[in-house]
């Protein structure tokens, strides 16, 4: 029972913090059209900003903000610098633009940081166990983790549904030239949204840090699951995002929990301990096999064209 | 036959380069020109394979690595279990790429697009995920393959110099298939389809049947380049399959030139020796290499073929 509860709570967190990612990625996808494999390496610059400037300031709320508005800057200059010339183009001239953004990357921060990986520490206070059901403990941080990305995702629905920025960028979605037309600065608009998925990449990243460690190509796994998740859920709806998102953390958390158990009853000790943890991280690209063979534009799709 | 033209001129040069290379390693004593050489035309022959479907085709495969893999895992697995020989093995390593390709073709061509892209990544990632887990094999850690297909006594793989001729004339020998499958009536509805899907159904043809047999055919072409691999590493593992080596192979496409008959060759080339050129001035190759390919796409549309054909008329 406990262990049930403590997987599902890593399941849930696992979602949240994989929905920061993928929310950025469709608002960049829906939006501008724009297929980012960078986006990974934002995810990795935000945590080693965030380990950088946790360190200068020893403070790890202080680090986290400083970490925060920089990937922003960082997600602004890329977009006015590179990928802005790439509106437009064809899903194949970004896929290889971006492959080159994610070499340099990598090799930057391996310039800069070196090739060992950094640590991100936790402040006392984030790594007590809090009780959340009678008898039932859970780390602090990672309940922390859920809080915050809740509330980011609360925010983003308010934003984007009620506002008069949010409403201009489902408008910018639906017809680009037409809101030209209409007299909005259009680019400024775009660099804000990019500017925007930079720092929600960064945020998970951060968040992510100090759970596991900060290294060199740790957002091209996530990436993948990343556009896992868009995928299934529709590309460009934040709705289809959240609730795939959820929905692949808790099979990949749940899978890799209860899966070599389960694999224990039919095969043999060896071969399910091996086993397990392949067809673990299977399951989740089986789901987008099925979801796809199935339903070929996702399950919510964001605009019916 | 068209007056000189710049294209054609540099790509004779290049294809006679590859055929004299062994030539140039004997009369200069570098060995390790030879090795690297064999690599750039096995992956010219896997990128080959791709531009028959992306260039030509119009699907845009983001998990063609995996028929590295399963070309690989074929040799390597056969020969793991005593099956030593290359008509075993080859054979063999052609069928499951084929097989496989009909699988997730007949599922992926249902979608369009990015979800294309996409969703071949996931059958991509599966199939390295499914090597991982194979503990026999030595799972994440990839398998050794101790002894090289043997054709008995007809070529011998462990030659170097007969080993890079057999690679190149398989390169040749795709090289030529795709020539005359593009020209064909079969060719000519494929590409139909590249530019206008609706209107090619509207005439009668079965698009979806069409555009698999191609993507099987491409599939089976590269699973030829995985077998070839394992033989020329003596060794193969999940990595190969990992997403950013079908990267790899897509940007050799599109810096060569989609959807021309050497420039995947030509991309594969210069992708690679540039890769070995600039890792031996600076450890730092890849913040060359990434800030080259965003200008490659920025401004070098149609890749250096497309370059070469302006050098032309320009």
């Amino acid at each position: 029972m406990l262990l049930v509860v403590e997987q599902f709570l890593n399941g849930l967190q696992f979602g949240l913090l994989l929905f920061l990612l993928a929310a950025g990625l469709t608002l960049v996808f829906g939006i501008m059209d724009l297929v980012n494999l960078a986006h990974g390496s934002l995810y990795m610059m935000g945590a080693y900003f965030a380990a950088t400037f946790a360190a200068w300031t020893g403070s790890f709320l202080l680090g986290a903000l400083l970490a925060l508005g920089a990937t922003l800057v960082l997600g602004i200059v890329l977009e006015m610098s590179a990928l802005r010339h790439l509106y437009g183009r064809d899903h194949l001239d970004h896929v290889l633009a971006t492959f080159g953004l994610i070499l340099f990357f990598n090799e930057a921060v391996r310039l800069i940081w070196g090739p060992a990986g950094l640590a991100l520490p936790l402040p006392a206070w984030l790594t007590v166990p809090v009780p959340i059901l009678p008898g039932i403990h859970y780390p602090a941080y990672r309940l922390a983790i859920i809080v915050v990305a809740l509330l980011v995702a609360l925010l983003l629905y308010l934003g984007v549904m009620r506002t008069r920025i949010g409403m201009l960028i489902r408008a910018g979605a639906s017809n680009r030239e037409m809101i030209g037309a209409l007299g909005i600065n259009i680019k400024l608009l775009y660099t804000l949204v990019f500017g925007l998925g930079a720092a929600l990449a960064g945020l998970a990243g951060m968040m992510q840090a100090p759970i596991l460690t900060v290294q060199i190509g740790m957002g091209e796994n996530i990436l993948i699951l990343a556009f896992v998740i868009i995928v299934i859920g529709g590309i460009g709806s934040i709705r289809g995002a959240f609730l795939a998102a959820i929905f692949v953390g808790m099979i990949d958390t749940l899978g890799r929990a209860f899966l070599p158990n389960l694999l224990r009853q039919v095969l043999s000790g060896a071969a399910a301990s091996t086993a397990a943890p392949a067809l673990s991280s299977m399951l989740i690209y089986l789901l987008m096999a099925i979801v796809l063979v199935v339903r070929p534009e996702g399950l919510f799709p964001a605009n019916r064209r | 036959m068209k007056t000189f033209s710049v294209s054609k001129a540099v790509t004779a040069l290049m294809l006679a380069g590859l055929v004299l290379l062994p030539l140039y390693s004997y009369l200069s004593g570098n060995i390790f020109i030879m090795t690297l050489f064999t690599r750039i035309v096995i992956l010219a022959l896997a990128a080959a394979s791709l531009n028959l479907i992306m260039g030509f085709g119009g699907m845009m495969s983001f998990g063609h690595a995996a028929y590295l893999g399963i070309g690989g895992y074929a040799v390597g697995m056969l020969a793991q279990e005593g099956v030593g020989s290359g008509f075993i093995q080859f054979p063999v390593a052609l069928a499951a790429s084929a097989i496989y390709a009909l699988v997730i073709g007949a599922l992926s061509l249902r979608t369009r697009g990015v979800y294309f892209i996409m969703i071949t990544l996931a059958f991509a990632q599966m199939a390295y995920y499914v090597a991982s887990g194979l503990a026999r094999y030595g799972g994440d850690d990839g398998l050794t393959v101790y002894k090289r297909s043997d054709f008995s006594g007809l070529i011998n793989l462990s030659n170097r110099t007969q080993f890079y001729y057999l690679c190149l004339a398989c390169l040749f020998a795709v090289l030529f298939l795709i020539w005359r499958i593009v020209n064909s009536r079969f060719g000519l509805v494929v590409q139909g389809l590249r530019s206008n899907e609706q209107r090619m159904q509207a005439i009668g043809f079965p698009a979806k049947r069409y555009q698999l047999v191609c993507f099987v055919i491409s599939g089976t072409m590269c699973g030829l380049a995985g077998a070839l691999l394992a033989n020329n590493t003596d060794f193969v593992s999940p990595a190969v399959m990992y997403w950013t080596r079908s990267g790899d192979l897509m940007v050799m496409v599109i810096l060569g030139g989609m959807g021309t008959l050497f420039g995947p060759v030509m991309g594969a080339v210069v992708y690679l020796l540039l890769e070995e050129f600039l890792s031996q001035i600076t450890e730092y190759w890849a913040l060359i290499m990434g800030p080259l390919l965003l200008l490659i796409v920025l401004f070098g549309r149609g890749g250096i073929m497309g370059l070469l054909g302006r050098l032309n008329r320009g």
